[in-house]
């Protein structure tokens, strides 16, 4: 296998695209990620993207997409795993990359979700869930995660105002990242106080309804080191898991099997362990996700997740800045684009090229990218090439 | 073994834990509350939640009587149905009981609809088919949540719950020993096809309708046993309010006394199909072997059906398998607002 | 929804058949072909009990547009006694009353229905005993 590097990432600005179409905003963050690492060709194409057929209407993405970036006749095609769909592809240009079916690849990953009303977005993501025997029975996404919140409370003594300091240091951080959706400052009160949408989470505790597309360029190493104006970000490992996805049947509601499974398998892989990460951006989904995750791909002990953040020492300039980029909940979670977004983020970081949300020397870093209540994870570790 | 034998093996009711008030229509309406209360001998209703049908509490009893009768349910040979909230106009409801209990598909199933007497008809039709021979076990239903336009009368008391009946011939745990049926064309309440709610013709649904017939039906039935009124402990009429039964009680030379425990109505309210149905559950949660019971139920349109049931000694065994009918309709209430008893019973017009 | 979705359902839903591994017990809820514990591919019928406790809940306040009219409504994951889970609403309760470890029994429940003029969707609901 060769190895991968990251030599370009581009963004837009997140948020309710009214006048932008499905396709406008992928190929809008596309070629940006295109200018940033300066190549001329492509060989070929991974899109994250969860459901464009339910939020547009439009499937057959991978054409689609290559079509109106202007890459004719290159493989393309849209890969899938709920809101980790964005990790996935990033996975598959990995792959396809270090076997050497192409040199350079366009990973990226797109979510148009505002052509549907509330109701259809809610239909639309819930298909991550057993329809047959979750969603039939009326449960939400936010009605799963609070169910894992209200046992992860139970358990270990989680609470409320825990779940609320997540949502408070994403906003705080979200407020330096131009391209996030919500760039606002709340306080505790405000996410405690808000409207309540699944007890005992209320809308603030909850990522928001997106549109936005990330994209970037993967190439061999030694290319890489040829042809890239900017340091290269080397992929050094991947883990991926999947799980039931219907959450009753696990056994332990307080822990994400997947999670833990593609962290083991991400170390292993890349030879680093949790202390060795500077930075990460995890699937903050709902604020009780951020906690799990922090957990479960060994930051904190089980447990600890809660009080980790309270204490600050998951804030930019703690022991562990998690989602510096203000995560999904200020940023926008974009289903398809979310795991692709994260990596980006961590290249900024990598590059020290994150401006006001930077964390100080940051050489390694990690992604955690979450397919429905824990149904697949995603996990990438990076670092950046001196 | 007398072949003609055949009687009650199973038996059971289902009461929504919700609840309004007489006070809280009244409201409403700018009614007097005291004189409904009094003229209706009604204090307050049940209700059906947004997520209960008459199929939904259907089998719900019949799990019920299922444990009481405790019998393979593969040898059920029919479920019959009767009511006048059948939830689809077109499609059984019969089925999906027997679905939900696992008695199809060797089954005869039928949804019957005689206004209030749908139940009693269901009783009668499985019991026939019992005493004819027919299968070893069948299914009379009577349930409602029943239907009574906003401000009408009716909506004092149109009440939700269902009774669910094994007949048999073996292990009975009440033989019925009498039935007779008596009805004509007499048209003092009715719903037409596509209508919401039903109507009624005021005070010509008493004498000409409910008494005539009622009275019609239990002095037959009396006639026809050569009992008489005192030779019973329990009673058991079609109770749309709580005057009717006590007054057609009376007529026959009942005393309250003896309809007092199957007179569910001051907290039931009207069942419709279920009314005398239920009734009579409450009474064999606590009848004694060899006690007597008497039932008359009605449907408007109209009629009546008789039957005289003696409890065997069996029946005390099973009474506790499965909870009390007074016991439901006392405990565990949730009482409503009129604004959600409108918004469960579908009454408010939603943009589409 | 389909009619045909709904209805191949019906077992689970109105009566709770699943399968039990013939090899290590495990019981498939709904049917498997595949054990996920052993591997095994043989599976006996095997009917659930009706009966369990509550391993989480929550109240939907707002709800898919299908359960729009039921907010706000409960849902929780239920260890029935074979210990099996599964996911419910708990009907009938008022949110104060359900605990972690609360005892339910399982109730036939319409669940959803296709507008005013499509197929009634039943199944099981959990209520408080």
């Amino acid at each position: 296998m060769r190895e991968v590097a990251i030599i370009g990432v581009g963004l837009m600005k997140w948020g309710e695209l009214w006048k932008k179409s499905f396709r406008d905003i992928f190929v809008e963050a596309a070629l940006n990620s295109i200018d940033d690492a300066g190549v001329e060709r492509i060989d070929s194409m991974y899109i994250g993207c969860m459901s464009g057929g339910l939020f547009t209407g439009q499937e057959h993405i991978g054409s689609i997409m290559a079509d109106y970036l202007g890459q004719k006749h290159i493989p393309a095609a849209r890969v899938e795993s709920a809101c980790a769909s964005g990790g996935l592809a990033v996975k598959m240009g990995f792959l396809e990359v270090a076997s050497g079916m192409s040199d350079i690849v366009l990973v990226g990953g797109v979510e148009k979700m505002t052509d549907v009303d509330g109701g259809g977005a809610t239909a639309a993501l819930a298909t991550a869930a057993d329809q047959e025997y979750e969603v039939y029975n009326g449960i939400t996404f936010p009605g799963l995660y609070a169910m894992i919140a209200r046992a992860h409370m139970d358990k270990y003594g989680t609470k409320r105002e825990h779940l609320a300091d997540v949502a408070v240091k994403n906003h705080s951080n979200g407020l330096h990242n131009p391209n996030a959706q919500f760039q606002m400052k709340i306080s505790r009160e405000d996410v405690l106080n808000s409207v309540m949408v699944a007890s005992p989470l209320r809308i603030l505790d909850c990522s928001p309804i997106t549109d936005g597309a990330a994209a970037m360029i993967l190439c061999d190493l030694e290319t890489a080191k040829r042809i890239s104006k900017k340091m290269p970000v080397r992929i050094l490992g991947i883990g991926h898991a999947s799980d039931t996805i219907a959450l009753h049947n696990r056994k332990d509601l307080t822990t994400l099997n997947s999670t833990v499974k593609a962290a083991q398998d991400a170390y292993k892989m890349s030879g680093v362990k949790p202390s060795d990460i500077d930075v990460a951006e995890v699937h903050d989904c709902f604020t009780i996700a951020e906690i799990v995750a922090s957990e479960d791909v060994g930051f904190f002990e089980k447990g600890e997740g809660g009080c980790a953040v309270s204490d600050g020492r998951t804030q930019i300039g703690g022991q562990i800045p998690i989602n510096p980029s203000g995560g999904l909940k200020s940023k926008g979670h974009p289903v398809g684009a979310t795991g692709v977004a994260q990596v980006i983020e961590i290249v900024e970081q990598l590059r020290g090229n994150a401006k006001e949300r930077q964390v100080e020397n940051a050489k390694t870093g990690l992604t955690q990218n979450m397919g429905g209540s824990g149904g697949s994870s995603i996990i990438h570790i990076l670092k950046g090439e001196e | 073994m007398d072949n003609n034998k055949a009687g009650i093996v199973g038996y059971g009711a289902y009461i929504p834990r919700y609840r309004i008030r007489v006070e809280e229509i009244a409201k409403v309406w700018g009614a007097d509350a005291n004189s409904y209360k009094k003229g209706l001998d009604v204090l307050e209703k049940s209700v059906p939640g947004p997520d209960q049908d008459t199929i939904s509490m259907s089998v719900e009893a019949t799990k019920y009587a299922l444990k009481r009768a405790k019998i393979d349910p593969q040898e059920i040979g029919a479920i019959y149905i009767g009511s006048e909230s059948h939830p689809y106009a077109v499609k059984p409801s019969g089925t999906i009981v027997a679905e939900a209990i696992m008695a199809t598909p060797d089954i005869h199933c039928a949804d019957y609809e005689f206004a209030c007497k749908a139940g009693s008809e269901a009783m009668f039709v499985s019991m026939s088919l019992i005493k004819a021979g027919e299968m070893k076990y069948a299914i009379g239903i009577g349930g409602d949540t029943s239907q009574g336009a906003p401000g009408d009368a009716l909506e004092y008391t149109t009440a939700a719950g269902s009774a669910s009946f094994i007949f048999g011939k073996d292990n009975l745990l009440a033989e019925c020993l009498y039935t007779h049926s008596y009805m004509t064309d007499t048209p003092d309440f009715w719903r037409r096809e596509y209508m919401h709610y039903p109507r009624h013709g005021g005070r010509f649904t008493g004498e000409p309708a409910y008494f005539k017939h009622t009275i019609g039906c239990g002095k037959k039935i009396l006639e026809k046993s050569g009992m008489n009124p005192s030779d019973f402990q329990w009673a058991v009429f079609h109770q749309p309010n709580g005057k009717f039964p006590k007054r057609a009680a009376k007529m026959l030379g009942f005393s309250f006394e003896q309809i007092k425990q199957g007179w569910l109505v001051p907290l039931l309210g009207n069942t419709y199909s279920g009314a005398s149905p239920i009734g009579l559950t409450a009474i064999l949660d606590v009848a004694k072997p060899g006690d007597l019971i008497f039932m008359v139920s009605y449907g408007s349109g109209s009629g009546s059906d008789g039957f005289i049931f003696k409890v065997t000694d069996k029946l005390p065994e099973v009474q506790n398998l499965a909870p009390h009918t007074r016991y439901q309709l006392e405990n565990n209430r949730i009482y409503l607002d009129y604004g959600t008893y409108t918004k469960y019973r579908g009454k408010i017009l939603k943009a589409e | 929804m389909s009619v045909a979705r709904y209805w191949r359902e019906i077992p689970r839903r109105y009566r709770l058949e699943a399968g039990k591994c013939s090899n290590c017990g495990y019981i498939a809820f709904p049917h498997r072909l595949v054990c996920p514990e052993c591997g095994s591919r043989k599976f006996e019928d095997y009917r659930l009990k009706d009966t369990g406790k509550i391993v989480s809940f929550t109240t939907i306040e707002v709800g898919p547009t299908e359960f729009s009219d039921q907010v706000p409504y409960n849902v929780g994951i239920i260890e029935l006694g074979d210990e099996v889970r599964i996911t419910a609403q708990i009907a009938d309760a008022d949110p104060k009353d359900i605990k972690i470890g609360g005892k339910v029994k399982l109730e036939f429940r319409k669940i959803q229905q296709d507008g005013h003029a499509g197929v009634i969707k039943y199944g099981y609901k959990a209520v408080l005993v």
